[in-house]
């Protein structure tokens, strides 16, 4: 093996080997080595990914394939690791942001019972999604696929003591399975069509072979299964409840693992979706539409970490819209600020929350920028990354997207309109948090002590504040790095374009100002002493998110509950249960008759044996002898 | 008067009957006993008949077979009519519905 084919397996091998050491030893580990093992894993694998990458960059990088071993010999399927731009920007951005979020865990989890057990789930995280990122092939792809599920279970669930944050594990293990079905669907579908598996075999063959239907229903399946990871319209429903676990695992969902799949997992079968513009078009859909939808949600919430969430689940759509429109580097783009920034947010929430001893509610807040500098700092560079304000990193990713929309023309002019009025929410309800957080009085419990968090917990806020800010500079029209960088994995793709110079600037112009108006706006309402009271029929309908979680409820989870009694009471109680017993009740019938017929009278008997000769004699006779 | 086969074997079917309404008609165990023995010896009455008319030896060779299944089944029978004599003094087998069902 050469030494850059080592170093891509170790890349995955190094946090999973990490997570089965911290698994077993954990527990006899001291607290603050259990979390530097765990993170010096991911750190290292981002060192790695940096060198193994750093040719991509300077255009002597070639796209390397790491074969492993013969999988599922009979149909063909090996194990394997491929290494192009794709895989090794989403390497870098899950080990990258993934060894920050561990550094920040080592503060956050101080003292739990569990910290080893924690870092062993976080480090198999990381392992899992670099597996999905780097596979070469559908199926591997899909055990990342699944593993990543598993571990957000296990890490959602971690305070399982709770009774809400085990049911929010469960919830998100059974929402993800929906999505699975349909991406496994999916699978069979291609393998139908191409019996391989192999991304190589399958992207490269699919523009000849695969007839337009096929194509249809495949990329709608996969839709299906990546709407279940990142978290879009129908099946979002498990990521608010995921607020449940630890805040640095929230982060690490949000930004680096998990949510992302589905995104990534579009842009590398764009082969596919290209030759499905149907499905592409309903991706974008699904994803603008999601974007507005869970930005509206979002203005509503009291929980600082559902205003996130939701505010994830907006962005995610935005990505969605981008990768639907064939704006895949956009997309990755966006998914790489993102996860910065978000990132950011999310321990910076968890930095309030830890200073004000779990509490969580926006309305118990404010003021906090006195007590907490570093923080608040921090976080407003994060709040004006995510409305849009430039030169701040999430301008460039979002202003990418909307003006390829734009550029699109047609019935993407709709999506683009839905995506400036979604950025004017997102700056909306973001200011709103941030306002009621850190700025206004202090309505916060008498005897809470605010305090800044130690500084394992700061660094890491530290850094993602700077690659908020600065992180729009590896893409901006004058320089298109990122495009750059990408172009070899989405060589002879149908990719979308930005518009002309001028066009651009009166957009970039039309979203920064749309991004301000937002901010003012929230200033308006909620810069001042008294936060307003947010009360009456129509804010109680968005904070519960349009009631459709209970709609889910009176539907799927009850519809399943009356088809598990029907099963269990009609079908097998009465049925089958009904059956076997019936076959008893008959024999004992039957006995009960027959009874009386052994009188124990002895004559009664032999009279019944002379019967029975005299009439077989007759019988005999009446044939004519024997 | 020649006595031919018949007469042995319409014989033994007067003698067969006569067991046979006794096994049936009589309540005593013994008395039944010994009307088993008369359609035994019945049988055996038509087998050496026919034995002799055919002019073979396998008639009378299963008389043989019959007559020890007979003793042996006195032996037995016997010694569980005198055991349950002894236990409920009596001997008649109505009053012996244990068995029934």
């Amino acid at each position: 093996m050469e030494a850059s084919e080592v170093m891509v397996s170790l890349l995955i091998l190094l946090p999973l080997g990490g997570s089965v050491v911290l698994l077993f030893a954990g527990r006899r580990l001291p607290e603050p080595l259990a979390g530097m093992l765990g993170t010096a894993t991911v750190g290292t694998g981002f060192a790695l990914a940096a060198v193994a990458g750093w040719g991509f960059l300077t255009g002597s990088g070639e796209t390397l394939r790491v074969p492993w071993f013969e999988w599922l010999g009979p149909l063909g399927v090996s194990a394997g690791l491929l290494w192009d731009p794709l895989s090794a920007l989403m390497a870098l951005v899950v080990t990258g942001v993934g060894a920050l979020i561990h550094l920040y865990s080592i503060g956050y989890m101080k003292g739990d019972p569990r910290f080893g057990r924690f870092f062993a789930y976080m480090n198999l995280f990381v392992a899992s999604m670099l597996l999905l990122v780097l596979a070469d092939g559908f199926a591997l792809l899909f055990v990342g696929w699944e593993l990543v599920g598993l571990c957000s279970y296990l890490l959602i669930s971690f305070w399982f003591e709770k009774p809400v944050a085990a049911a929010a594990g469960k919830k998100a293990f059974v929402v993800n399975r929906v999505g699975d079905a349909g991406f496994l669907a999916a699978l069979m579908l291609v393998f139908a069509a191409f019996g391989s598996l192999d991304y190589g075999q399958v992207l490269g063959r699919a523009s000849a072979e695969l007839s337009g239907g096929m194509a249809t229903a495949i990329t709608l399946l996969l839709l299906l299964g990546a709407a279940g990871k990142s978290a879009q319209f129908p099946l979002y429903v498990w990521l608010p409840d995921a607020m449940e676990g630890p805040t640095p695992v929230s982060a690490l969902i949000h930004a680096a693992t998990m949510v992302t799949a589905g995104v990534f997992m579009v842009a590398r079968t764009g082969a596919l979706f290209d030759l499905a513009p149907a499905a592409a078009a309903v991706v974008a859909a699904v994803g603008i539409g999601t974007a507005l939808y869970a930005a509206t949600i979002a203005v509503a919430q009291h929980d600082i970490k559902r205003v996130l969430a939701y505010s994830t689940i907006s962005q995610l759509g935005y990505m969605f819209a981008a990768v639907g429109a064939g704006a895949y580097v956009a997309g990755m783009y966006h998914l790489t600020t993102h996860a910065f920034f978000k990132a950011l947010l999310f321990l910076g929430a968890g930095a309030v929350i830890h200073a004000l001893s779990g509490e969580q509610d926006l309305r118990r807040m404010g003021g906090l920028w006195r007590r907490l500098p570093v923080t608040t700092a921090t976080m407003v560079v994060a709040w004006l990354a995510i409305s849009g304000i430039p030169p701040l990193s999430g301008f460039w990713s979002k202003d990418e997207i909307l003006a390829t929309l734009y550029a699109r023309g047609g019935a993407w002019l709709a999506v683009w309109a839905v995506g400036l009025a979604t950025a004017l929410i997102t700056a909306f309800y973001m200011s709103r948090m941030i306002y009621l957080a850190f700025f206004g009085r202090p309505r916060w419990e008498e005897g809470a002590h605010p305090h800044e968090a130690p500084g394992v917990m700061a660094v890491p806020l530290g850094i993602l504040a700077v690659l908020a800010l600065a992180a729009g500079a590896v893409n901006t029209p004058w320089r298109p790095g990122l495009e750059h960088f990408l172009e070899p994995s989405f060589e002879g793709l149908d990719l979308a374009h930005l518009p002309s110079g001028g066009t651009q600037w009166v957009l970039a112009a039309v979203s920064t100002a749309v991004a301000l108006a937002g901010i003012l706006l929230a200033a308006a309402a909620y810069l001042r002493a008294r936060c307003p009271a947010e009360e009456g029929p129509a804010w109680d309908l968005v904070r519960r998110g349009y009631r459709v979680d209970e709609g889910y409820a009176r539907v799927f989870a009850a519809g399943g509950e009356a088809a598990a009694r029907f099963t269990s009471v009609t079908v097998d109680e009465k049925g089958v249960d009904g059956l076997v017993n019936g076959v008893g009740v008959l024999v004992r019938a039957v006995g009960e008759r027959l009874r009386p017929l052994q009188t124990g009278f002895v004559r009664q008997y032999g009279l019944g044996i002379v019967v029975g000769v005299v009439a077989l004699l007759a019988w005999f006779l009446s044939r004519g002898g024997w | 008067m020649i006595v031919t086969p018949g007469w042995y074997l319409a014989l033994a079917a007067v003698i067969f009957v006569i067991g046979a309404s006794g096994m049936l008609l009589r309540r005593n165990a013994l008395v039944m006993f010994m009307s088993v023995e008369l359609m035994l010896n019945a049988a055996n009455l038509s087998f050496v008949a026919a034995g002799r008319a055919l002019g073979v030896l396998d008639g009378q060779a299963a008389v043989f077979f019959v007559m020890v299944v007979a003793a042996a089944e006195v032996v037995v029978g016997l010694a569980i009519i005198v055991a349950v004599f002894r236990r409920r003094a009596t001997a008649s087998v109505d009053e012996l519905s244990g068995l029934k069902g």
